[in-house]
Order: structure tokens, then sequence, then C-alpha cells
């Protein structure tokens, strides 16, 4: 490869040699200003945030940069003392938490049947969960809503946990059974030799070899909760919402609750931005493989 | 793609050695669902309770929430709006011809061809250009961070940056500055003459009443002037008389505080910089000139005896920019905002396709003279296809699920412009026009447009485990 490249190298005269220096120039600026373009809307945001309603009212954010002395954390006070902004936090952590939890037990429980046990029709019963995949959500929206009607689970996190887990299920079941089913064969006849039922087996040596698969798996799904809002807005308690269906209900009148909005949507992304920055090959891996989404 | 789907998470995972002699493993799918017995797994097999137990969560699950209500809206769909009565096709009729859902239909068109191929198309150029910066990681991150925040969080953002107002939606201030530097933009809007005595118009354009002489300096006194377009303008000064030459004043008649003559520069009157006058006689522009800091303009003497005009563009209502959210803008706007979101996926995903194209061709097709574009065009695309093709498909089937964007970006106003099939479902469920038989019938029209995607999935994973 070495050899390949100072023959290139000595091929391209001088004039192509600066010819791709300057293009090196111009491709590395377009991509400084492309990454600002990208990184601008979020900047906007965030500097609103941090600014009073007269003055989101009277300028543009970029004002700020000009007189950071605008600046003030008074629309974070007002959300901190504000019980139901706190409040639908936590419902949200308490929907977003359980629903992560039962995907990753129960998609583990059914990927491990699919890669290691016996039973008829294994394949069959693998390739109808996969097909389910691609469902949108959409398509259950009426019928669950009946169904927890008549459970008694309408408009209530439990339902909510419920929708998200049984929709994130078939993408966990596909990712856990392919990464167990890399498990080398003679750990797993050993530990059965040694006598350990196929429950023990699962909890001792299964789960903890499939780290990295969980972790994927997990921080997918807890982003692609805590981020719903479609689901939450049929499903959960309207009168103690999760965040994104309370700050939705201020959308409506965008301009006078602007500096709610601004902050309100800064604290609903913390999380998933900690989360994304925290663990990002895992959110890689995760994405990639949920591309057969 | 197969390294994509599920190597992606096994990459990240510790070194096993994966399972690829053809005894071990799961390897069965090959053979009937009966022949997967012939392969025991341990001295005993498993027995059925055993299974069963590790199954039945996901499968009740998945059969109570997933399974029967596709079937539950196939059947829904067949019935009229209460449920009670059997409406045959009526409900999928009305999808094809109702006005909104007609809209919704066309919107999704555009979204599913746009909306995927402009951000693959993204993702593609800049997985290619990072490859060989160092600090490509830091792009990648920057790109790919939106995929973390809300449709929700998404929209609040770009509900700001499409602000009509320019002062405070940055995406018509930088289309207004854009616009303003190619054509200056009026010096004092709005402003206009006091009363009809001096100055007299229509259209925006003000004459004078009476032709002007060289000589005898003309007086053109305006009020309306808004204060924020007159910071830091000088007082006005009477015109200089200049021999055989057409002189006046352009300025604020209006003193702070009341007091001061109209049509007589009084001392703290405000000059009127940069207004073009010009010189009409028999409907001809003669000659045209523009006034000073001081207010003071100069025609030459070929104005003599015409009137003077101050044209339209003096006082024209400043330019405001796009209205990005207006009827027919807001689908475009917000198919802006979802390639923000989603383009670092496309790139992503396509950057670890290049990861894998083999070295050796891209030089070897160097070495045979190919430029980088013959080389990126005839090497590193073909090679790519796989990846890009799963890329648009993914973003197709992602597309059509695509609700909370335009529901939180589009304003009241124009929301049934921008109206998408899975928000229509949800107007026709749970929102402003119930009808849980058309509902219904757009969700299995949703259903039946990933079906496809189901299949060619199925026959993919298949082949990748029969290998």
């Amino acid at each position: 490869m070495t050899t390949l490249d100072t023959a290139v190298r000595a091929k391209r005269s001088l004039p192509a040699r600066i010819a791709g220096r300057l293009g090196g120039g111009v491709m590395r600026l377009f991509l400084v200003v492309v990454g600002l373009f990208w990184l601008t809307p979020t900047v906007g945001l965030l500097l609103s945030s941090f600014r009073d309603k007269g003055d989101i009212a009277a300028s543009g954010w970029w004002k700020v940069l000009s007189h950071p002395a605008q600046l003030t954390t008074e629309s974070y006070s007002t959300l901190f003392s504000n019980d139901t902004v706190m409040k639908s936090l936590l419902t949200t952590a308490l929907i977003t938490v359980p629903a992560t939890v039962l995907v990753v037990f129960v998609g583990a429980l059914a990927g491990y049947a699919f890669a290691w046990l016996d039973f008829p029709g294994r394949d069959w019963w693998f390739m109808a969960v996969v097909g389910l995949l691609v469902v949108p959500v959409q398509v259950a929206l009426i019928p669950v809503a009946k169904l927890f009607n008549s459970l008694g689970i309408f408009e209530s996190t439990p339902g909510v946990v419920l929708f998200h887990t049984a929709f994130g299920l078939p993408f966990a079941v596909f990712l856990l059974r392919n990464f167990f089913a890399e498990i080398p064969r003679e750990l797993l006849e050993a530990a059965r030799l040694d006598g350990a039922g196929e429950i023990r087996l699962f909890l001792r040596v299964v789960l903890p070899l499939g780290g990295p698969a969980i972790a994927s798996l997990g921080i997918f799904q807890f982003l692609w909760v805590w981020n719903d809002m479609l689901i939450a807005l049929i499903f959960a308690d309207s009168g103690n919402p999760p965040i994104t269906v309370a700050l939705q209900q201020q959308v409506r009148q965008f301009g006078d609750n602007i500096d709610i909005l601004a902050s309100g949507a800064f604290l609903s992304m913390a999380v998933p931005l900690a989360v994304f920055f925290a663990f990002q090959r895992q959110f890689v891996s995760g994405v990639m493989a949920g591309a057969v989404k | 793609m197969s390294t994509a789907s599920a190597g992606g998470a096994a990459a990240s995972g510790p070194p096993v050695p994966p399972a690829d002699t053809p005894s071990s493993g799961p390897s069965g799918a090959a053979g009937p669902p009966g022949a997967s017995g012939r392969k025991p797994r341990s001295a005993l097999g498993t027995r059925a309770w055993v299974a069963a137990l590790f199954l039945l969560p996901a499968l009740a699950l998945l059969g109570a929430l997933v399974v029967y209500p596709i079937g539950y809206s196939v059947y829904r769909s067949f019935l009229d709006a209460s449920g009670d009565g059997f409406a045959g096709v009526d409900n999928y009729r009305e999808v094809f011809t109702d006005e909104r859902i007609r809209t919704a239909l066309k919107n999704n068109v555009i979204w599913v061809i746009v909306a995927p191929s402009v951000a693959t198309a993204l993702g593609l150029i800049f997985a290619v250009l990072t490859e060989r910066v160092r600090w490509g990681t830091a792009f990648k991150i920057v790109v790919f961070m939106p995929m973390a925040i809300s449709m929700l969080a998404a929209g609040i953002i770009f509900r700001l940056v499409y602000e009509q107002n320019p002062d405070r939606g940055v995406a018509n201030a930088v289309w207004v500055g854009v616009h303003d530097t190619f054509k200056a933009p009026a010096p004092f809007p709005g402003a206009h003459p006091r009363d009809d005595r001096l100055l007299t118009g229509a259209g925006g354009a003000f004459t004078t009443r009476t032709v002007v002489k060289a000589g005898t300096p003309a007086v053109l006194p305006l009020v309306g002037a808004k204060p924020k377009d007159l910071k830091g303008a000088q007082a006005a000064a009477p015109p200089r008389e200049a021999a055989g030459r057409v002189t006046g004043t352009v300025w604020r008649d209006f003193t702070r505080g009341g007091g001061g003559k109209p049509g007589v520069i009084d001392p703290g009157e405000k000059a009127l910089k940069g207004v073009t006058v010009e010189a009409v006689r028999d409907g001809r522009t003669v000659a045209s000139a523009t006034s000073a800091a001081d207010g003071t303009f100069t025609l030459p003497a070929s104005a003599d005896g015409a009137l003077l005009s101050l044209p339209a563009s003096n006082f024209a209502a400043p330019y405001n920019g796009v209205d990005w959210l207006g009827p027919s803008l807001v689908t475009p706007a917000i198919i802006g905002a979802y390639v923000w979101m989603w383009a670092g996926f496309a790139m992503v995903l396509i950057a670890a396709g290049l990861a894998s194209v083999p070295r050796e061709l891209l030089e070897a097709a160097r070495v045979d003279g190919a430029n980088e574009w013959q080389v990126f065009r005839r090497v590193t695309v073909p090679l790519l296809a796989p990846v890009l093709g799963v890329v648009l498909v993914t973003l197709m089937i992602n597309v059509l699920k695509i609700f909370d964007l335009v529901y939180i970006i589009a304003p009241g106003a124009s929301l049934d412009n921008a109206n998408v099939l899975a928000l229509q479902l949800y107007q026709s469920s749970f929102g402003t026009d119930v009808n849980q038989g058309v509902g219904s019938a757009i969700a299995v029209f949703l259903l039946v447009l990933v079906l496809p995607v189901m299949l060619v999935n199925l026959r993919r994973i298949r082949k990748e485990r029969q290998r």
C-alpha cells in the first residue's frame, strides 16, 4: 500500500499537487461551514433559552453575541419552580426506564430462545418477529386504544410502557438473537455439563456476555421512548403528561410561550444529549443494527 | 449491508469467534421447521415448558399489541365512522378523494422522494469528505447529534429558525441580508409629505407641484420617517445656491417636542440622507441625484424647468424575506428540518460502508490515471450501492411515519397545507375530524406501503443465515 502511495504521488505533476492542496483547503472550509450551519439552529435555541421574553420578542438571538449582558437564567428558574414541568420530567423518566428495562429483558429472553433453544418452527417464529420490524406504530393506535380502554390502562403510564415495549421488541429480539448466536457453543455446553439449567445459564452466562449489544439496544430504546410524542399524546395520562406532551400543549401559542418553550425544550434535550455524548459508540452500533427497521 | 445490520452491534462487542461451522449455531434456517430437531443442542434437548417460558412474554406482547392490531385495523377499515355499520370500501374511497387527505397523500409523495434522497446525498458527501480530514470525527458528531433529540425539540428549534420576522428568524435574517446586498433597501420606508401643498403623489412616488428653477433652491420636506432609519442623521442644511444648477434639501420636517414651521428647515431637524431625487420633464427622467449627509442635492442645469420627483423606491416597505411556514413553502421547510435531523444517520451508515471498501481498489484506479471524481463515481459509489440502498429504504419507511415534526412546525394556518398521512391518521382517529373508519383505512394503507420492505428484509435475513 505504501509503495502504491509513492507510485501515485510520483505520477502526479506539480500543478496537480497544488490543485490537490487547494482542493483540500476548499474541502476543509466547506466542512467547517457545514458544521457551523448544522450547529446554528441548536445554538439559537440555547441562546434564546437564556433571554427574557421581551428580548426574544424584540430581536434575534444573535444580538446576544454583541450584548452578552442580556443573558439571564430567569426562564430556567421559572421552569424549575414550575411543578407541572418538573412532574412531567418525572413522568417521562417513569415511562422511559421501565420501557427500556422491559424491552431488554423480554427481548433477551426471546433472543436467547431463538439462538440456543430447540422448539418446533423456531426459524419461522423468528422470521415472523423480524417481519414485524417495519410495522408502523400508527397501525396500532386505534386497536390498542380500544384494548387498553377495556383493560382500564388507557391514559396511564403502564399502558405507555407496554406499548413501547411491544414495538421495541422486534428490533430487540433481532439484535440480541444475532449477538447471542455468536457466543461460542463450547461455553454453553460446559455450563450445561456443570449442571446449570437454562434459566441459570441465561442469567449467569448469556446476559453478562451480551453486555455490548444490550447497551446498544438499551440506549437506542431509551432515546426512542424519551423522545416519543405520538404514543404519549394518545396513551399517557393527559393530567400528568410526559415532557414532550406538556411542551406540545404550549406550542400552539408559540410566540407567547417562547421563553418557556425554549428552556423547556432544552431541558427535555439535556438527558438525550448527555446519553448521546456518553455512549456515542453504543448509540452508533444500535443505529446501524436498526437500519433494517 | 450484511455488515451494517448484524455486524454493527457485534463489532463493538468482545472478540467472540463467530460460530461458523455448519453444525453449530442457529443455522437451521435452510431446513423445514421440523428439521431443527436434528441437531440437539444439549444431551437432553429443550423441554417445551422452558422454551415457552423464554418466548411467552415476547410473543404475548407482540401478539396483543402488534399482530392483533393489524388484523383489527383491516377489519375496522371496512366499518363506518361509528363502527356499527358495514361501509365496504367507502373509507378507502374517502382516503383517495377527500381534499385534505389528498393533500396529505401528495405531500407524502414529495416527502418520500425528496427527504430520503437529500439526506442520503448529503450523508454520502459528508462521509466521503470527512474520511481524510483529521477532525472528521468532530464534524460527524456535530452532524449526528440532532438524531439524539426529539422531533418535538427539533420542531421548536426550527419554529425559531423559520420565524417570519427577519429580526427574529435566522433563516429570514440571512435571506434578507443576502437580498439587500444585491438590492439596496429603501432608505426611508413609510416617509411621506405632510400635506399636498408642496409635494403630491400616488403609488408611493411624490412629485413637486411646481417646476424648479436653477438658482432657486427647492425644499422637499417629508415626515413619517422611522426613528431607527434616522439614527445618526445630521442636521439638515439649507441648500447651497449654485449658478446654473438646481439645488435643494430633503429633510424630516418635524421638530421633536413640537414647534417649528412646516416647510421650513428649523434648527435640529434631521436631514434625510441617500434619497433619490429625479428631475422629470414631460414624463421622462432627465437627471437624478442622491441627497448627501446634510440632505442637500445638486442637479445639473438640464433639470431647469422640470418637476422634481421622489421615486417610490425611496419609501418602499422593507423586504421582509420569505414566508417559510406559509402555505406554499411549509412542506419544503419541514423537510429541511428533517434532513437536519437525519443526514447524520445516512452519514454514519455510509461511513461504515466506506470503511469496508478495499483501499487497494481505489489506489489501483488512481494509478490507472483516474482523477478523484472518477474514482468516486466509478468505484466508490458502485461499491457503496448496497449501503446507499439500505439507507434510502430505511429513510423512506421512516418518512412515512413522520408526524411530530409536521405537527409542531406547521402553524395552525398552514397545518392543512403541510398535512401528511400519519398526521391525518392521528386527526382522523383522535383529533379534530374523528372517523376511525378512515383512520384505520389510512393505517392499512401505510402498512401496505411498507410491506415490500418487510419481504425484502426477510429474504435478506434468510440468505444471510444460510451462509
